[in-house]
């Protein structure tokens, strides 16, 4: 039963990736890799991990994508000739290569694999019993807390970080 | 509930809410020219049926049969993409408001919500943050500079807004205890929030003003310096959808407004559908009338007052709400 | 599970916290204190630096893990702390004149300094992956910021901005070998991946490809050689002191987390890492040796030069026991002291408008400063590794630890760069004293904090140099325990 929907899901995220790297209009890349995001929250919808579904679309979606698009349209990107129109088509066979190779080094490597299994106390018929949010918010302050408030350290500093680039000097 | 039963119950519950949505929404353009022509001592529409009452509906009739123009440098996939991106956002949104309490209908006990989800409050920002694609690729795809600046300005001010806005209500997720909307609402049983979030509620409402693009936050369309902003260039059906579109954001926010800090459907002696909806029009009307009242805000005002007013502001009505949590 | 936060776990991380305040303070007070005289908050940055110093050195001695064990104190942690504080106090010694120069005073600066710093103490002090990798971007991003400090000069935005890029391409291979390594064994914490290893699992292709992200990911925050192509540009248009943060400090915490990660998490495919840091190590001192000779900016020829001593210290790594990393751990010691003094004389000669960058503004420097250019050519024996300086001391605990474990070869290639290495070096020697001084040149008048600075390192490496024996068994205690 999952499957119908996994599939699908995974084949949207891949596919949109794909175009956020082939498309020549930058407008068209960023609003695949929005389609991106979609399908990743579909994906954590599917593994019941509903906070992070909902959060992945606020975020990504609706903060950050938004300001990419700002961006490219305040800027005026120009449209870059697809990669496999540029002339270093070496290279770019090259990569594909590799990319290939790595691929099937993967399925070989993950395909061989016992997953030695730690089982975590966190199993989803717990976290529906306590709540997902509510779990996710008792982790990060008890197991969780140092990186947790260091991540509020890293997010000051690049407050700081883009307020010391961007000032008029 | 039997699985055939719950999809029966599910559909009657969308078909319903939808219908009501798209005449709320069509009677809501009727009722703001009703409200802002007596706020300007004139009558407003009056020729179409009694008092213009069927003024909307001719209206929608010229709207569908009306030239559909599609700009030729436009950018047409995405020029068409784009009401739509607008229009879906704004409906959907509406899914997990609860609309009143849970009834016993042929046996069944149903819950006059389409659905409650635990993380309900995050899943309606995530759709509400959504709606500016529609209005940044609209302005940007109609190929006008008036609709690009429209679009631009619509991209920074509802991200701007749309923070101070998801802190407003932190206080009232603090004191509920949940992100469901159901939960809430059972959890204004005593006292409305709106009593105990008087800061939170001033600051959700501005912001909700800003992210529906109201007056005096209507920058991105702004008439006199942008033309209409980022539909300029639409016409016909689309231009329907991005209006459509623009009054359902009201309704969901007006409804949001109601749910956290006005008590959702409790009330005394009337039935709890009657109470939400009074309320919510309620916060309509103060829509309504804020935008007869108020002029709009300069470009460098208004990201000054939701970065330097709003967001501090925000902030400490969380700590002084977290301090009173914790000594509780 | 699920453990509440006690105080305990706080007073761990106590000198951390001490830190960020310091850091939080200096922000805030950049907002009073008038622009150009902010060289007090510089002060007043060391200040909190030694503060920090005085509350770490209460854990000496001490092992501790804290935060569900996510964050460990041991002697390992405590050696790099130190090192990192006094690295980070010295640089912003060095920034006060040099900002004032620059006519770029700010508290920022000095603010950002000290959270840079944070973040290579809790990659001290990391003995899960994701503190590792959070403390790691707190420090790279801090430094992204610092390279571009100067605004207005293109060479500095150029650092910035291919530092932000390799940057941020390195910490993604990090972080995919990070995410093999947790969907290979469930867990993040270091010790608990090396427990679910068993043997038949270590020979497992994924777990080998892990490896390599890490590794190739290590290599580009340590830059060896084939990791290494922006540093070069990074190091020149860097204001130079954070050229010094990045050449002294923030390396050596890259290869912190290098020896953490592959000491504990998977010391089983140590025969497999040790060939591959081999092959670095061979590439990195050779290629930098090589490449430094052709330079005539110092800031480039120093690039190349601290790429050669990242090869020397990924000898000790391939020697690998107690040997091997405790000649690392003394030689980080050695080449932070070595290379902060460098720069610091880089600074020293930007005077007016000669920038000190050319090697031939290093010329007739004996005439116009004895005493400078006596510091300089000590820093450059030491770096040359010429007796009796802590560079030969250290080099020689580094090929000693490889000949003992059978890697004569490497050792002799080490040499061999040794030699080359000394060429470059002198080249900048001979201009001191045998050429003219330029009819431009002006007196020099270091500034008071940037002479601490060269006294603190020439006598650093000099005292290293005659007397090691303390230093070399601080490093062997520091790494008891550390398996």
């Amino acid at each position: 039963m999952e499957w119908l929907l996994f599939v699908p899901l995974a084949a949207l995220a891949l596919g949109t990736a794909a175009f956020v790297i082939l498309l020549r209009n930058p407008i068209y890349c960023a609003l695949a890799l929005v389609g991106t995001f979609f399908a990743l929250s579909g994906l954590y919808l599917l593994l019941q991990a509903e906070f992070v579904a909902v959060v992945q679309v606020i975020i990504y979606a609706g903060a950050i994508m938004v300001l990419f698009l700002f961006v490219i349209m305040l800027l005026d990107v120009g449209h870059e000739p697809p990669p496999w129109l540029r002339r270093d088509r070496p290279r770019l066979l090259l990569g594909l290569g590799l990319v290939a190779l790595l691929v099937l080094e993967l399925a070989v490597a993950i395909g061989s694999w016992i997953a030695p299994g730690i089982r975590g106390p966190y199993t989803s018929d717990y976290v529906n019993a306590v709540g997902n949010t509510q779990l996710i918010g008792r982790l990060l302050f008890t197991e969780f807390l140092i990186p947790f408030e260091i991540t509020s350290i890293i997010l000051l500093i690049a407050i700081v970080g883009a307020m010391v680039l961007a000032r008029r000097q | 509930m039997p699985e055939p039963a719950f999809f029966v119950v599910m559909l009657a519950k969308i078909a319903v809410v939808f219908g009501l949505m798209l005449l709320s929404v069509a009677y809501l353009t009727w009722l703001e020219r009703k409200v802002i022509s007596d706020f300007q001592v004139r009558l407003g529409p009056m020729r179409v049926g009694p008092h213009g009452l069927l003024q909307p509906i001719a209206d929608g009739i010229k709207l569908m049969f009306k030239e559909d123009i599609i700009p030729e440098a436009a950018d047409r996939a995405i020029y068409v993409l784009a009401p739509t991106l607008a229009l879906i956002p704004a409906f959907i949104s509406f899914a997990v408001i609860p609309f009143g309490d849970r009834v016993r209908l042929f046996g069944q006990s149903i819950d006059m919500v389409i659905s409650d989800v635990n993380v309900g409050l995050l899943y309606l920002f995530g759709v509400a943050s959504l709606g500016v694609y529609g209005i940044v690729l609209g302005g940007w795809a109609s190929n006008n500079k008036y609709a690009l600046l429209g679009g631009l300005r619509s991209a920074a001010q509802m991200i701007s807004y749309e923070l101070s806005m998801g802190l407003s209500v932190v206080g009232v997720l603090m004191l509920s205890e949940s992100l469901s909307l159901v939960r809430i609402v059972g959890a204004q049983s005593k006292a409305w929030f709106i009593l105990l979030q008087p800061i939170g509620f001033l600051i959700f409402l501005i912001c909700a003003i800003a992210e529906t693009n109201r007056a005096p936050f209507d920058l991105p369309e702004a008439e006199t310096e942008l033309v209409a902003g980022f539909h300029v260039e639409y016409s016909s059906m689309k231009f329907a959808m991005y209006f459509m579109a623009e009054y359902a954001n009201m309704i969901t926010v007006a409804a949001l407004a109601t749910t956290l800090f006005l008590g959702g459907w409790r009330g005394p002696f009337l039935p709890p559908v009657v109470w939400f909806l009074a309320k919510l029009y309620l916060v309509i009307f103060l829509f309504i009338w804020i935008r007869a009242t108020l002029p709009r805000f300069r470009y460098d005002q208004l990201m000054r007052f939701g970065w330097k007013v709003l967001l501090p502001l925000a902030l400490a009505n969380i700590v002084i709400t977290a301090a009173f949590v914790a000594l509780r | 599970m699920t453990q509440a936060f006690n105080m305990a776990d706080l007073s761990t991380a106590l000198p951390e916290v001490v830190l960020s305040l310091v850091a939080m303070v200096i922000l805030m007070l950049d907002f009073i204190v008038p622009k150009g005289r902010r060289d007090w908050l510089g002060y007043l940055s060391v200040l909190g630096v030694l503060l920090t110093l005085m509350v770490l050195c209460r854990q000496w001695g001490a092992t501790q893990s804290a935060f569900s064990g996510q964050y460990l104190i041991d002697p390992f942690a405590l050696f790099f702390k130190i090192l990192f504080l006094a690295s980070g106090g010295l640089i912003i010694l060095m920034s006060i004149g040099y900002l004032r120069g620059e006519g770029a005073d700010s508290g920022e600066f000095y603010a950002l300094i000290l959270f840079a710093t944070l973040g290579m103490m809790l990659m001290a002090s990391a003995v899960d992956l994701l503190i590792l990798y959070i403390g790691l971007e707190t420090m790279s991003i801090c430094i992204y910021v610092l390279a571009g400090f100067l605004k207005r000069e293109r060479r500095s935005n150029e650092a910035a901005l291919k530092y932000l890029l390799m940057g941020g391409f390195s910490s993604a291979i990090i972080l995919y070998g990070i995410v093999m390594l947790y969907g290979l064994t469930g867990a993040t914490g270091l010790k608990e991946i090396a427990s679910t290893l068993t043997a038949d699992t270590l020979s497992n292709p994924a777990l080998i490809l892990a490896m390599v992200m890490l590794a190739a990911g290590f290599g580009f925050k340590i830059a060896a050689v084939p990791f290494h192509m922006y540093i070069p540009d990074v190091y020149e248009g860097a204001p130079t002191p954070i050229t010094a943060l990045l050449a002294a400090a923030s390396e050596i915490a890259g290869l912190v987390i290098l020896l953490r990660v592959f000491l504990v998490a998977i010391p089983g495919l140590q025969d497999r890492w040790a060939l591959l840091f081999y092959v670095l190590s061979l590439l990195t001192m050779t290629v930098g040796n090589v490449v430094a000779i052709a330079q005539s900016n110092i800031k480039r020829m120093l690039a190349y030069s601290s790429i050669a001593h990242i090869g020397y210290l990924l000898i000790g790594v391939v020697a690998g026991r107690e040997l091997g990393i405790s000649a690392t751990l003394l030689y980080t010691v050695v080449y932070a002291l070595m290379t902060l003094g460098a720069f610091a004389m880089v600074i020293l000669l930007c005077v007016g408008e000669v920038k000190g960058e050319r090697i031939d503004d290093f010329a007739g420097l004996a005439q116009r400063s004895p005493m400078a250019a006596a510091a300089m050519l000590i820093l450059l024996l030491s770096l040359a590794g010429v007796p009796p300086t802590a560079g030969f001391v250290g080099k020689l605990y580094l090929f000693g630890a490889a000949i003992e474990r059978g890697y004569i070869l490497l050792a002799l290639i080490a040499v061999v760069n040794s030699a080359i290495s000394l060429f470059y070096y002198m080249k900048v020697a001979v201009a001191m004293y045998m050429r003219d001084l330029p009819p431009a040149g002006l007196a020099l008048s270091p500034s008071r904090p940037l002479r601490v600075v060269l006294f603190v390192t020439v006598v650093g490496t000099l005292a290293i140099g005659i007397y090691p024996g303390p230093f070399l068994d601080l490093a062997k205690s520091s790494i008891a325990g550390l398996w």
